[in-house]
């Protein structure tokens, strides 16, 4: 492999990470935002209190991996969201929603606050079930019959779900007192569906595309790729077990969002395996979407000096404002 | 209507509605680091002078904090119709990033790692950090998200300047390559638009400033911040709107050398000639290629345009298909100016009354408050009616000269862009009318 056969798989590895990064991150705040509708108003404040300084940030790894996209696979850009026309219109509209009601809920006057309460829980939600029907189609390649809607349908449900309970498992890291509690019963209410979807998606996916089948069940291969669910089911267990021990209610309240975390991660390393080498599964590889490697390498540096700040600047941002959260006032 | 007026539509309804909000923002962001520094001072110097009781400093401190609320809100909504943006390029121009991908894509790319994420970054510590980190770390991060909101520009302007006048490319296979990429940022209209639009940014900031304060002496909120803010705020656009005229002229004569079509539309000529007039008042008419119920000053538009009463304008004619449609250029270019006038007028009345009272504002002439508190969204208005000289000035193409936006739209049936269209309108409008309530709501019950 010559350097220009490898800079589209380094640009294919960073939009993963992009978006691995977002899921993650805007996995939980988004959640945050689907358990709204079920707080006391007190607590409503104290849930956006958790995300407020981190959701700006949180999107801007979506612009960034959508960015990557758009300028390292110009022709795969065109060609995904085109065939995702209207969830992204969906998405956005969602995101655009949740994204003002969060700020406009604590400066609009108090008769005002609950409609844009119900705009931040509505806009979360349907940013989230976009999302998952959108990774349905993905992974699916855009097939065309009966059973591929259902498919994305039901990854549309299950994908909130796994938000949910990262916002859940968020929430119990950052907070406490009753808010804590709350949160442990709504990780447990979320847990069963997340469970199923994962099952479901895992069950589907080879089922849906002869491509990925072929991917994980040839030996000796599968054996070795085994792995990845087999760990997968234990951290989901264990994660569940966790939620019944009075011990994440104290020293161990980081452990669930944590296990969460890497069940993510392992659930991307699977689908990587299971799209690799192809930008669109089956239609474009990575090689034939990409950009001129004069073009790459020039954004590569700009990777190269920036992707270390951005991260040592998110870390630090996080350290900032550790802990458990408390009431935001502004300057 | 056909598909490319719908995504032509819907990416002019995305972006007109993007732009109001960083217009807001980078100038913004830099007066809030201004508040900043000047409560530090004058902090420092109360402790210094062993002053007591309520002086400059709480007002310096309560107008950072209202404007940092502002800032929050403004900025969330330059986030979401940004996202939406990102998006757009590849909904609506597919061919756009195949052809000009390999200069599109750095710029943009470099816009998303080195601004966006510093200003998202650093958002949080200068909105909530206060009291977590030091003063000093406090004070850089609100530098880094106004040299964060500025940068953000830059890529941006230099991106567009580039469709306006393409430079340091080669077209190999119908894609473009890059030859300069000092060529291309620094392209002959980018330092002209780069610092329209930096000014632009000031002076809606400044009017919003102007406006919101103005509003709060009206209802009488007793706001300590509000009489300092307002001579920031009309000092800032008493400097700031002169030096915007003059350069919105070098950016016309610009104009002139590299798109000449855009100019003859803005004038509405058709006909090439020598002494061309400067037309107040027209209705060009594109069917028959003619003016209905001109009013016009003689010579002026050769002698603004080329220095010389009896200069030459080419006219539309002179380009057969390859001009703007002239209605919405002859138009908005007169709004933008109009409104700078205004601009001008209402700024350098405002400063001179205001000093002649004492900066005692409660003794301003309540009209004075009432005519800013109507300018408070002039910015928006001059800023739109500019964007869309430019923008819609360089149509029939997307990269002027070179690709036209027919050849780039995406082959998306029209009857889901109309939906999808109908849609952000209704959202945006809604968008709209919240924040300007909202700023309204805050800046009465602000203390």
């Amino acid at each position: 492999m010559n350097v220009d056969t490898i800079l589209p798989v380094i640009f294919m590895a960073l939009m993963g990470l992009s978006m691995l990064v977002y899921v993650i991150s805007d996995g939980y705040d988004l959640g945050v935002g689907m358990l709204m509708h079920r707080a006391s108003a007190a607590e409503k404040d104290m849930m956006v209190a958790s995300i407020g300084p981190f959701w700006d940030a949180n999107e801007t790894w979506l612009v960034l991996g959508i960015g990557i996209l758009l300028i390292a696979f110009p022709k795969a850009h065109g060609l995904v969201l085109g065939e995702l026309y209207l969830p992204v219109t969906l998405m956005l509209i969602g995101l655009t929603l949740r994204g003002v009601a969060f700020d406009f809920r604590v400066k609009a006057r108090d008769s005002h606050k609950q409609t844009w309460d119900r705009l931040f829980f509505a806009g979360s939600t349907v940013a989230s079930a976009a999302q998952g029907w959108m990774l349905g189609r993905y992974v699916s390649g855009f097939g065309e019959g009966w059973n591929y809607p259902i498919f994305a349908a039901a990854i549309a449900v299950a994908l909130p779900m796994a938000y949910a309970l990262m916002g859940a498992t968020w929430l119990i890291m950052k907070t406490d007192g009753e808010l804590q509690a709350r949160a442990v019963t709504w990780a447990k209410i979320a847990w069963a569906p997340m469970v199923g979807g994962l099952i479901l998606i895992s069950m589907a996916t080879p089922w849906i595309s002869a491509t990925v089948r072929d991917r994980w069940f040839a030996l000796p291969a599968a054996i070795a790729l085994f792995a990845i669910p087999l760990m997968t089911g234990l951290i989901m267990l264990a994660l569940r077990a966790l939620l019944a021990s009075p011990l994440i209610r104290g020293a161990l309240s980081w452990l669930p969002f944590i296990l969460l975390i890497v069940v993510f991660v392992l659930g991307f390393l699977g689908l990587a395996y299971s799209i690799y080498p192809f930008v669109v599964i089956d239609r474009l590889t990575i090689w034939q979407a990409a950009s001129s490697a004069a073009a790459l390498k020039v954004i590569l540096i700009g990777v190269c000096i920036s992707l270390p700040a951005i991260i040592g600047y998110t870390i630090y941002s996080y350290r900032v404002f550790r802990g458990k959260a408390v009431a935001l006032s502004y300057a | 209507m056909d598909a490319l007026i719908l995504a032509r539509m819907q990416f002019a309804a995305n972006i007109t509605f993007h732009i109001l909000f960083p217009t807001i923002s980078i100038g913004l962001a830099w007066l809030l680091l201004f508040f900043r520094w000047r409560w530090l001072k004058s902090r420092r110097d109360d402790s210094a002078t062993q002053r007591g009781g309520a002086t400059n400093t709480d007002g310096w401190l309560d107008a950072y904090r209202f404007w940092t609320k502002v800032f929050a809100l403004t900025f969330a909504l330059g986030v979401v119709s940004g996202i939406t943006m990102s998006f757009q390029f590849g909904t609506n121009w597919p061919g756009f990033m195949e052809k000009a991908g390999n200069v599109a894509g750095p710029l943009l790319g470099y816009e998303v790692l080195t601004a966006f994420f510093l200003e998202a970054g650093f958002l949080g510590i200068m909105l909530f950090g206060h009291g977590r980190v030091s003063e000093s770390v406090h004070f850089l991060s609100t530098f880094l998200v106004a040299f964060g909101t500025t940068l953000s520009a830059f890529w941006i302007l230099a991106l567009n300047s580039w469709m306006q006048t393409p430079a340091g490319y080669e077209i190999v296979n119908g894609e473009f390559h890059v030859s300069s990429w000092l060529a291309v940022i620094f392209n002959p209209s980018f330092p002209y638009r780069f610092s329209h639009m930096l000014l632009a940014s000031a002076l809606t900031s400044a009017f919003l400033l102007a406006g919101l304060s103005a509003w709060q002496i009206l209802c009488g909120a007793a706001v300590r911040s509000a009489p300092l803010v307002l001579r920031v705020a009309l000092t800032l656009a008493a400097v700031a709107i002169p030096i915007q005229i003059l350069i919105g002229d070098a950016h016309g004569l610009n104009t002139l050398k590299h798109q000449p079509a855009k100019i003859a539309a803005i004038e509405g000529a058709w006909e090439t000639q020598r002494g061309a007039p400067l037309l107040l008042f027209a209705i060009p008419d594109k069917e028959q290629r003619t003016n209905h119920y001109e009013i016009g000053l003689p010579k002026l538009a050769s002698f603004i345009l080329t220095h010389d009463f009896d200069g030459e304008l080419k006219g539309m004619n002179a380009f057969p298909d390859a001009h703007p449609p002239p209605l919405p250029l002859f138009f908005a270019f007169r709004i933008m100016v109009g409104t700078g006038m205004l601009m001008l007028a209402v700024s350098w009345l405002g400063l001179w009354l205001y000093r002649r009272v004492g900066w005692r504002a409660e003794r301003l002439p309540r009209a004075l408050l009432w005519g800013l508190a109507v300018m408070t969204f002039s910015g928006w208005v001059a800023t739109v009616a500019g964007w869309y000289v430019t923008e819609i000035g360089r149509q029939p193409f997307i990269i002027y000269g070179l690709v036209r936006t027919a050849d780039v739209v995406a082959k998306v049936p029209s009857s889901m862009i109309s939906v999808t269209l109908a849609l952000y309108v209704v959202l945006y409008l809604t968008l709209i009318v919240a924040y300007i309530g909202v700023l309204k709501y805050m800046a009465q019950t602000a203390e």
